[in-house]
């Protein structure tokens, strides 16, 4: 609705409306491995309490790219990164943040369900609190019963699991263990949430639970999802970005780019004319 | 143009896009014979055309289910969903199409029935002018070329005032011949149909438009149009 | 065609599998036979005798046992330690690679050679003497090698994805380690401590070349107390000339085998336990 007299940045990359600001500002950022690059000059903005889906074929940098915001991508042995990330306006690159602080704001659900298979379903929800010494005193039992509750429900879990959360994790079917995993996320209370391919393992039924409960989750969080299913960021995103050989092709509002996306790479890629 | 990876799927929308040509091939023959079976006053001609209304109307029907599969099936996008979207509104304009070219036999029947009017200016006119409307929005659907149908969304201005020159002749002439009365209401039907071919011939170009690129140019003006 | 070819394969395989069983069976059947008359309550609360019917294996048995626990004790924080570094911190890759190698080279050196080190380092320049905590460390030594690869091999079978999930999650490397791949890897690495635990038990040449005496007649009192394990005293009764000690042997042989079947059923039984609650 707003003409935008800027000239913008070469690859259309500021899609979100002006009346949101901006959560996780993604500026010129490369990161790789080694030699490698995958992603390049990537800049990107992603709009507070929306989801931003990323789209692009195998190997083109999707899944690089969101572990460069919650600073995952550092942890693989020779692992490069350039450029910044902006969380508020702050960068997250900068020397006085820790990663660790980093990555309980920032939270991330992957791609296989990987609940943590000695623990039970509520000492899953609490391992975030758990593993990081925050709930060593202090809180009351109520309190942290409260905690798991809240996390569970949030995560759409809890009716199926409130009367049997002493049993494992691992207990549970595919598409629960993931909204488990969801639950222990949301626990630490994050203000971005990261999925990488979260629905990949899941069936069809257990996906739409999950794209249901994004719906849902964008009302308090900021979401970034990567898939390979176009249907899926089509369904669930507000918003959805190309990405193509480590480049930002076009980010778009979903319903746009899904029906006339402006570069001519993005069309052939979501209509499967490609290779 | 890249193709499809899916060979089949590239295959299905080849065989749509044909069919769609197929079914508007047969509509302007339909057009051509009707505006052939009015100026010659071939009642036969008229006859033998509106029999052929059977196969658009099966041509029709077969369009929307191979839509409707390919959009089951496929979950087309973008340019391709486009085109499903636009080829399941240009199958409905085609239909109507058929529709009139059956109602103006219809009046050619009836005025072969009468005494001939003396030819009324524009009439003729008229006629060629949409059916090069048609072949031109199918041409230009076929080429994906969305200048050439802005061209004959232009030209309808001319088919209106066409009509409007036709149906001020008519009505002079019936006030003062009552003779002609009978025959001067089927020619005003006459004219109207060809005026509303006219209508349909642009949807279908703004159909081709919003297929080419991705823009709904109808109603422009009245809406404020989305930026560009 | 492919059916027969798969049936005299399948025989083939029996063939090789029936044939050292067999041979066990025998051997096993032999000792069991020849130990049966010594086998009693008192044989396993007795201290050895020149009289061949008197003598018993608690000494030696009671100095298995010390040195089991106490290698288990030396060998697994060393070994567990090392393990965890070499496979969740790797730090710098050339250092984390020569160790990598030397750690395999180091399984492969015979016992005897551990031995010797043992004798040289702990008995003479740590001046433990020939004493109980002077063998365990020597044993502990020569099982290192073997808690390190199973324990990395453990830690190599949970998965990355619990890792990224607990360092997601905002926890440092050591907190993920901790609470989320030590527990997920402690059957793996339960077993393995065990059955290199029950691989130090059966050695004999080490503690024979750090100086265990065979003949004792009292219970080691602490750590620096002269001490003797089954396998030495069951070597001393086969090297003795008089018959009747070849049934103390074989008497000996038959406790030893069933405490090393023992521990090797505690490892399964861990194992099993673990795997049914934790893999899925």
């Amino acid at each position: 609705m707003i003409a935008a007299p800027a000239p913008r940045a070469p690859p259309t990359t500021t899609a979100a409306d002006a009346t949101t600001p901006v959560k996780l500002a993604v500026r010129a950022l490369d990161a790789g491995f080694g030699a490698t690059p995958v992603v390049r000059q990537l800049t990107l903005d992603v709009p507070e309490r929306r989801v931003l889906a990323i789209i692009g074929p195998s190997g083109c940098g999707k899944s690089t790219l969101v572990r460069c915001l919650n600073r995952m991508h550092e942890l693989v042995p020779g692992a490069t990164v350039g450029g910044s990330v902006l969380l508020d306006d702050h960068d997250i690159y900068a020397r006085d943040v820790d990663p660790v602080l980093l990555r309980r704001r920032i939270g991330m659900v992957f791609q296989k369900p990987n609940p943590f298979p000695t623990m039970s379903i509520r000492e899953n929800v609490l391992a975030g609190l758990r593993l990081t010494g925050a709930l060593r005193g202090g809180r009351k039992q109520p309190a942290i019963d409260g905690i798991v509750e809240q996390a569970l429900t949030r995560a759409a879990l809890w009716d199926e699991v409130k009367d049997r959360l002493a049993a494992a994790g691992g207990s549970l079917s595919g598409g629960q263990q993931q909204r488990l995993c969801i639950a222990r996320a949301l626990a630490v209370e994050p203000e971005v949430l990261l999925m990488d391919e979260p629905c990949s393992a899941l069936d069809p039924i257990a996906t739409a639970r999950i794209e249901d409960l994004i719906h849902v989750l964008r009302e308090r969080y900021t979401i970034v999802l990567v898939t390979h299913n176009m249907q899926q960021a089509a369904r669930a995103s507000d918003l959805t970005a190309f990405l193509l050989h480590g480049e930002l092709i076009e980010c778009a509002p979903t319903e746009r780019l899904f029906t006339q996306p402006s570069d001519r790479r993005t069309e052939d890629y979501i209509t499967g004319k490609f290779g | 143009m890249p193709r499809h990876t899916d060979r089949e799927y590239e295959s299905e929308l080849r065989a749509l896009n044909d069919r769609l040509l197929k079914m508007a091939g047969r509509v302007e023959e339909m057009v051509a014979q009707a505006a052939r079976a009015l100026a010659e006053r071939d009642a036969e001609l008229a006859r033998t055309t509106i029999l052929l209304d059977e196969t658009v109307n099966t041509d029709e029907v077969e369009i929307d289910e191979a839509c409707q599969s390919i959009l089951a099936r496929r979950q087309p996008l973008a340019g391709d969903l486009r085109f499903i979207a636009c080829a399941l509104k240009m199958v409905t304009d085609l239909e109507r199409i058929g529709d009139i070219a059956v109602n103006l036999c219809e009046r050619a029947i009836e005025l072969a029935r009468e005494a001939a009017l003396s030819p009324i200016a524009g009439l003729g006119q008229m006629a060629a002018l949409v059916q090069e409307m048609l072949k031109d929005v199918m041409d230009a659907f076929n080429a994906r070329a969305a200048d050439r149908a802005r061209a004959v969304v232009r030209r309808d201005d001319l088919v209106d005032e066409l009509y409007h020159g036709v149906l001020r002749e008519l009505l002079a002439r019936m006030s003062q011949d009552a003779s002609a009365l009978q025959r001067g209401i089927h020619t005003l039907a006459v004219a109207k149909f060809l005026e509303r071919l006219g209508d349909h011939a642009t949807n279908l170009a703004e159909e081709v438009v919003f297929l080419v690129e991705g823009k709904d140019i109808r109603h422009a003006g009245k809406r404020g149009g989305p930026p560009a | 065609m492919s059916a027969r070819r798969d049936l005299w394969f399948t025989l083939l395989c029996a063939a090789a599998l029936a044939l050292p069983l067999g041979v066990l069976v025998f051997l096993f059947g032999d000792v069991l036979l020849l130990g049966l008359e010594r086998l009693s309550p008192a044989f396993l609360t007795s201290y050895p005798s020149r009289h061949a019917e008197h003598a018993g294996v608690l000494p030696g048995l009671v100095g298995t046992a010390l040195l089991g626990v106490m290698t288990a004790g030396l060998a697994l924080p060393f070994g567990v330690g090392a393990a965890i570094y070499l496979e969740e911190y790797g730090g710098n890759r050339r250092i984390a690679r020569a160790i990598e190698v030397n750690v395999a080279n180091l399984a492969g050196v015979p016992s005897v050679v551990y031995g010797i080190l043992g004798l040289a380092v702990f008995v003479k320049t740590l001046g433990l003497g020939r004493s109980l905590i002077a063998g365990a460390a020597t044993l502990a030594l020569l099982v290192l090698p073997i808690v390190i690869v199973s324990t990395r091999e453990a830690l190599r079978a949970v998965p990355m994805g619990l890792r990224e999930a607990g360092l997601a999650l905002g926890a440092t490397r050591w907190q993920t380690i901790r609470r989320v791949v030590l527990p997920a890897a402690a059957p793996g690495i339960l077993t393995g401590a065990i059955l290199a635990i029950s691989r130090a038990l059966g050695e004999t040449a080490p503690l024979i070349v750090i100086g265990a005496v065979a003949y004792i007649t009292y219970l080691p009192d602490g750590p620096r107390a002269a001490f003797t394990a089954l396998p030495i005293q069951i070597f001393s009764w086969v090297s003795r000339p008089q018959a009747a000690f070849a049934h103390n042997a074989a008497a000996g042989i038959v406790v030893m085998l069933l405490l090393l079947l023992l521990l090797n059923a505690a490892a399964v039984l861990v194992r099993d336990r673990f795997s049914r609650g934790g893999s899925r």
